[in-house]
């Protein structure tokens, strides 16, 4: 997920090699590129462009896997609008999208800007960064036993300490924050070294001007580290947003949408629709709901913060 | 990962703040706290895994092993009987995490050769050759990062099955197979900023653009190459939502979808703790021993983020 960053900077174009023999050349050069281009082609229309144009007229039709998809127009956009356990989803996604930016990035920016005080190796960079190697799955069942009801270990302290034991997966209200812990678990470390890569990117001499202009610490942080490490802020955040928003692996594989609804999330609803009630049509409008919402949110978050430029040009 | 003793801090530079500063030893504490955030919970996985789970039950806080035993790993590699496995805790089911280490090595592997070398491929025709609408085509790739993995998952889960490759492990690759956007990106930046110069004389000398990519660029390349293979490997072994639509049955299941079969078996409330640990180690395995040998590799690629 480092990719959003790249973007901004890949779309200019490549430096253009300096023209020589002219047109005929060119010519040569489409078809050896076409070669080369080949296999990569193959793979983003077969399975990138072809999938997002059936996706969309699947979204028109209804379809139960067997038979042909019959068309019925808006039918499923209007189900959808009317249909409660689809609001819970979107509900229920977006306060899980909301504790992800607050614990996430405000840990990883804690944690970045003491790496970039005190330690700076490369061995404590890689041991934080750890969780994040870890499968979503490993990640979900690691925390599923540490934080068991009966027996699990965080429990344990939790009486230790005098206070009653928290059913992490098995009550309402703390369904979704648990998810978001585990997420946060897993993505703190990685968002840190983001930050940390942004923090090392501000010339040393900023801060010593500053410093000669008699600025304090907390005066320095607001004025031109924050200010100087927006697009990394900004990056990070359309990065967590983005990925948020498609939690399934760690719901899937623990509390599997429950209790009741609590932890129904918008990706494993599509997955029930479609998979476990073979309502293709309707599965994939919600997915093209959901592929909206994304590209709002990255275009609102580009366009407002102005993730893309930098204020030390 | 040897460079412990070089990246230390320096005794002479730091001499003079070696004064107790109550600041950064606040600092050193709360980073502390995170590392050990980070790696506790491994070493929590490994003590359960070498438990029983009668013994977990009335010990659940001891640092060692309740009960020392490699009775949860002999489980999820199949070599329990049914009756012995059921005494211990487990719920009996016939599991083998043998074949899913072996398909997630096969899965894994080959979607990372595929992706890395076609792309590496695409990459040196964005980079290197001239072509009308080159830019827009590069444009149209990275656009594909945008689109959710849901959203594609459903069309292409119906092509597989029109193909009538569900539940091969053919099936399973095919949509990595051909290339990945983010390894597009990361070799064209990579091919642009190396020089030219070795490849320009080799066209003088008359070699061909196949031949410059084989025996010039390839091996120019091959520590970013290395890099991203890494990478794409492991996030290839954490994929979890594809093999799951298509790789339901037993003999192409990978470790992340058997993980998920084995804790939906284990029996409600009183889950086989020492076996899923057990399980939840051999998948995390692999990871850990590529992490163990290329953490740097991999730490310093996340400064590759195209941030300024």
């Amino acid at each position: 997920m480092t990719t959003l960053a790249k973007r901004s900077r890949s779309l200019s174009p490549a430096p253009d090699k300096p023209k020589r023999n002219g047109g005929l050349r060119q010519l040569g050069d489409l078809k050896i590129a076409l070669l080369f281009i080949a296999p990569a082609m193959i793979g983003f229309i077969v399975f990138y462009v072809v999938p997002t144009v059936r996706g969309v007229y699947l979204s028109f039709t209804e379809y139960s896997i067997l038979g042909d998809p019959e068309w019925v127009g808006m039918e499923n956009y209007t189900a959808i609008a009317k249909d409660p356990l689809f609001w819970n989803s979107l509900a229920v996604t977006g306060q899980y999208v909301f504790l992800n930016i607050v614990l996430q990035t405000a840990l990883a920016l804690g944690l970045a800007l003491l790496m970039h005080q005190v330690a700076k190796s490369t061995i404590i960079r890689g041991t934080l960064l750890l969780p994040y190697l870890m499968s979503n799955v490993i990640a979900a069942l690691l925390w599923f036993w540490m934080l068991d009801y009966q027996i699990g270990v965080v429990n344990q302290f939790i009486e230790w300490a005098g206070l009653p034991r928290v059913a992490f997966f098995g009550s309402e209200a703390w369904a979704i924050p648990t998810q978001a812990l585990i997420n946060t678990w897993r993505h703190m470390g990685y968002t840190a070294l983001l930050i940390f890569a942004g923090l090392q990117a501000i010339p040393g001499h900023v801060y010593e001007v500053a410093k000669l202009d008699g600025a304090s610490a907390s005066q320095t942080f607001r004025k031109i580290t924050i200010p100087l490490l927006r697009p990394v802020l900004v990056l990070v955040l359309v990065v967590t947003v983005i990925g948020s928003f498609q939690v399934f692996d760690t719901v899937a594989v623990t509390s599997g949408g429950g209790p009741v609804n609590a932890t129904r999330v918008i990706q494993y609803y599509i997955y029930q629709r479609a998979f476990t009630e073979s309502d293709f049509g309707y599965g994939s409008a919600i997915a093209v709901i959901l592929f909206l919402i994304l590209a709002l949110v990255a275009f609102i978050q580009m366009k407002f913060l102005k993730g893309n430029e930098s204020d030390l040009d | 990962m040897t460079t412990t003793a070089s990246r230390a801090p320096l005794p002479a530079a730091t001499s003079r703040r070696r004064t107790f500063n109550p600041r950064r030893a606040a600092a050193w504490a709360l980073l502390v706290l995170a590392i050990a955030v980070s790696v506790l919970p491994f070493l929590w996985v490994l003590r359960t895994a070498l438990s029983t789970n009668n013994a977990l039950a009335t010990n659940a806080t001891s640092l060692l092993p309740a009960e020392f035993s490699f009775g949860a790993f002999k489980r999820v590699f199949g070599l329990q009987t049914a009756a012995e496995a059921v005494a211990e805790g487990g719920s009996g089911a016939q599991i083998d995490f043998w074949l899913y280490l072996r398909n997630s090595i096969i899965f894994s592997s080959i979607t990372t050769a595929g992706a890395v070398f076609f792309s590496a491929m695409a990459a040196y025709a964005f980079a290197r050759l001239r072509w009308k609408g080159r830019n827009a085509v590069f444009s149209l790739f990275l656009g594909t990062m945008l689109v959710p993995p849901i959203f594609t998952a459903l069309p292409n889960f119906l092509l597989i099955k029109n193909l009538d490759l569900l539940n091969t492990m053919l099936g399973m690759v095919l949509p990595y197979l051909f290339m990945t956007p983010f390894a597009i990106f990361f070799l064209r930046q990579f091919f642009l900023n190396m020089s030219r110069e070795v490849e320009e004389a080799a066209m003088l000398d008359g070699a061909k653009h196949l031949r410059i990519f084989f025996q010039i660029v390839l091996p120019n390349a091959a520590a970013p190459i290395a890099t991203l293979a890494l990478l794409t490997f492991i996030g290839q072994w954490n994929e979890y939502f594809w093999p799951l639509l298509v790789g339901s049955q037993d003999d192409v299941r990978v470790l992340q979808v058997g993980l998920g079969v084995f804790k939906s078996q284990s029996p409600q409330g009183a889950p086989d703790w020492s076996g899923l640990m057990a399980a939840t180690l051999i998948s995390a395995l692999p990871v850990l021993i590529l992490f163990a040998a290329f953490g740097k590799k991999i730490v310093n690629s996340i400064g590759f983020s195209g941030i300024k």
